[in-house]
């Protein structure tokens, strides 16, 4: 890229702070409105969406019942918002954006039904939806062949490129390799035991992990995988015990959490006291609800968001969340991303001043946020966001203190090369 | 009345009507495309409903798990497509092109040996039928050659679901894992996702579905139909007959998984992918419960339980996207409650009578006929 997007961040001072606050976009109702007038239906709805003269229609598709309720809960929520603060200030080339939500159930098969359903039969003008790379695998063909437009909110495995989506959420080389460097540099590692919940994000992400290790001379003690939902680990922690790394690399998932860092600490390895440092990627703040955090306390996570970041767009983004839904809520990596899909699919849109699928698909590519509680952000052309990397030190409070974070955004490639 | 004809009583000459006519003509006539997939979605459920009739509702054998069954004729199915799927033009951006993508994904580099045949539409269209049914077999034989039956049988079922699903999920560098066998395009070059092979595909799933309709019907009228019947009701007077029991229980096992992988494979092909999701303990109980609302002993009812829980379930989560598994729990509750024979009772206990009655009352009101009932004193 010619521009580096990074340095377009200024330092805070009380100027820019004022500013950055006057910026903000659910704070501009002061600024005139784009009419929807400006945009006669017929011009910006060529291909029968449901655009009408004063409203457009979009799909939130995300589990509210099954296991993975959980987890996608917090996207719900922060989509909601989005979608409300852009209504608050106008809509999208002012029309009101009204949302139809459908339930995945944690089931595939369902993903894709509601998927076909909010494409084919509501017209949505974009979806903002999906978690598991399971359920983005079954809506994937749904999407390419009515031509819909996806706003996926997950840290994913990458190897995928699709036109019809948008990857909110960062791709294994951006969360894996700067957190890997970090720990060797600062923390001194020299070797590593992964681990992980069984299926293709764990498989891919620690492959990666392997080959950047060996890449720095480094070595790997260990390799393993559990099925999802698994709650004996009693066996892996013996062998970590026994080969005593550095560091653990997790990356367990979902509900088996719990019962991995509670078995640590009941085995006796003291995450704060870092023999071994334990390093994961699939933590964020929402999981430490369930796994507490005094047994989390010392965790190393790399993400690109933490609740805690200390910006204005941050602070900011988590008072309004907590004041739609509840002082108690946290707000973790995966909830962040998928409150930028709305904001960047609006900043699509207006750029060309069009709802139809094609002309947001061609317009995607180079869309910028300033306002992204991240920081900045921008789209790359794989559909992919650029965005920094950061390192959370989990704290007993359940949120992570951000010790580390790229100075530069780092750039998402879904295919590294050497990686594979 | 004349109730015994050719392999229908009369009654349920007109219920065939009705459905054939209820799916061949008035849901395509009145139903856009998207909603007919979804139908023809729901009645690929209906083939493992009709299996658990027979074998269920006659037989009294509770299989808790013939999403076993439905799912490998899907992935049979699944297979095939997906090597269709994965030429080697069309997967030229993986590290091995020309096998699938979730193969290159976990560091497999060569076509195992057992996917190869599947390269064989003729092998694939084979398999669909023969492997659900020869591992139905081996269930069979080894449960019920030791007279296991009963609790037992439906436990040890559910635990092959389970010990099926966790393979799966395992072995994903040769299964897909998690995410299943996704993104299939074409059968022997002929797009399936586009609307009108769905309007085909329809039609063929259709007509199987009252082909595996007859042929069960068959069956439950013959002579082996009234052998399950007595060995439901008293086996150990059955096996004191001198009949060999368990081979007919073996027997009705292995139709009912044959008829699940149709479904699968039909589903595989409406719905354009198959995953562990429909493999597993909760699918196979949610088609017992399909069985149980239209009732267990109905054919028929097997086929519209299956269309009216799915289009409730689809329905409901519609427009309850937060509340719908209660709905959904609710009427199970009820049907169960209130009617132990499921909408095939319902219809044979109440609404039959009633349309009896109203059929007399008309005839009692036309002259001439209002004499007949004394007369035939």
């Amino acid at each position: 890229m010619k521009d580096e997007p990074s340095k377009r961040l200024m330092p805070v001072t009380r100027r820019t702070l004022l500013a950055g606050i006057a910026a903000m976009p659910f704070l501009t109702t002061g600024v005139a409105p784009v009419m929807a007038a400006d945009y006669p239906t017929a011009a910006v709805n060529a291909t029968g969406l449901a655009v009408t003269d004063d409203t457009v229609k979009v799909g939130i598709l995300h589990s509210v019942t099954g296991t993975m309720a959980i987890s996608e809960t917090g996207s719900v929520q922060a989509e909601k918002l989005a979608i409300e603060q852009i209504n608050a200030m106008g809509g999208v080339l002012g029309r009101k954006i009204e949302f139809i939500q459908e339930d995945g159930a944690s089931d595939w098969p369902t993903f894709a039904e509601k998927a076909k359903k909010l494409l084919v039969q509501d017209k949505t003008a974009a979806v903002f939806g999906c978690w598991t790379s399971a359920s983005r695998k079954a809506v994937l063909p749904v999407f390419e062949q009515y031509n819909g437009m996806l706003y996926y909110p997950t840290f994913y495995e990458g190897l995928e490129e699709s036109p019809n989506v948008i990857y909110t959420g960062q791709e294994a080389t951006q969360q894996i390799l700067a957190g890997i460097d970090w720990v060797v540099k600062e923390k001194g590692a020299k070797s590593f035991y992964l681990l992980g919940s069984d299926y293709i994000w764990p498989r891919t992400s620690n492959k990666i992990a392997r080959k950047h290790i060996e890449k720095l001379g480094l070595e790997v003690v260990g390799e393993e995988y559990y099925p999802l939902g698994h709650t004996q680990f009693n066996s892996v922690i013996n062998k970590i015990k026994l080969k005593k790394p550095d560091v653990i690399y997790a990356i367990v998932v979902g509900g088996s959490n719990v019962a991995f860092y509670k078995q640590l600490k009941a085995a006796g390895i003291d995450l704060s006291k870092e023999k071994p440092l334990l390093l994961t990627i699939s933590v964020t703040e929402d999981e430490i609800l369930g796994i507490g955090g005094e047994n989390m306390a010392g965790a190393y996570a790399m993400m690109k968001y933490f609740q805690s970041l200390e910006n204005d767009n941050n602070k900011q983004f988590v008072a309004e969340f907590k004041k739609m839904w509840g002082d108690n809520i946290v707000i973790g990596d995966v909830t962040q991303a998928a409150y930028l899909g709305p904001w960047l699919w609006k900043a699509a849109v207006e750029k060309a001043g069009s709802f139809d699928i094609d002309k947001v698909k061609a317009a995607s590519p180079g869309i910028e946020l300033t306002t992204a509680p991240e920081g900045y952000v921008k789209i790359h052309e794989n559909h992919h966001l650029w965005s920094k990397a950061r390192v959370g030190h989990a704290q007993l409070d359940g949120q992570y203190k951000v010790v580390y974070e790229t100075t530069d955004l780092m750039e998402p490639n879904p295919f590294p090369e050497g990686y594979q | 009345m004349t109730s015994e004809t050719f392999l229908f009583k009369q009654r349920e000459w007109v219920a065939l009507a009705i459905l054939a006519a209820l799916i061949l003509l008035v849901l395509p006539a009145t139903v856009d495309i998207f909603r007919l997939n979804l139908v023809g979605k729901y009645l690929t459920y209906a083939f493992v409903a009709l299996g658990l009739v027979l074998c269920w509702g006659l037989g009294g054998i509770l299989s808790l798990g013939q999403g076993i069954f439905f799912g490998l004729g899907g992935y049979c199915m699944a297979m095939f497509l997906k090597l269709e799927a994965s030429t080697p033009e069309a997967t030229k951006i993986q590290s091995t092109p020309g096998i699938p993508d979730f193969m290159d994904w976990n560091q497999v580099t060569e076509l195992p040996f057992w996917w190869q045949p599947f390269h064989s539409f003729g092998f694939t269209l084979i398999a669909i039928v023969a492997v659900p049914t020869a591992f139905a077999y081996v269930i069979g034989a080894a449960m019920f050659k030791r007279r296991v039956g009963g609790v037992y049988f439906a436990i040890i079922t559910q635990a092959v679901a389970a010990i099926l699903t966790i393979l799966i999920i395992g072995q994903q560098g040769y299964t897909g894992g998690v995410n299943g066998i996704t993104d299939l395009r074409t059968l022997l070059g002929w797009d399936i996702r586009t609307d009108d092979a769905k309007f085909v595909l329809y039609f063929v799933n259709a007509v199987l579905l009252i082909g595996c309709l007859v042929l069960a019907q068959f069956v439950r009228v013959s002579k082996f139909g009234r052998l399950l019947v007595a060995m439901r009701d008293r086996e150990d007077r059955v096996r004191f007959s001198g009949y060999d029991v368990s081979n007919f229980k073996i027997f009705v096992f292995c139709l009912a998984a044959a008829f699940s992988a149709v479904g699968g494979a039909m589903f595989t092909l409406q719905v354009g992918f198959m995953s562990p999701s429909f493999v597993g303990i909760v699918p196979s109980i949610e088609m017992v419960i399909f069985c149980a609302v239209g009732g267990r002993l109905s054919l028929f009812g097997a086929v519209y339980g299956a269309l009216l829980v799915n289009f409730a379930k689809t329905s409901f989560s519609e427009s309850f996207p937060e509340l719908w598994l209660f709905a959904m729990g609710g009427l199970f509750i009820a049907v169960v409650m209130a009617f132990p024979f499921g909408l095939a009772g319902v219809i044979r206990e109440h609404v039959e009578p009633a349309l009896l009655k109203f059929t007399r009352s008309v005839a009692l009101l036309r002259p001439g006929a209002a004499a007949a009932p004394s007369s035939s004193k």
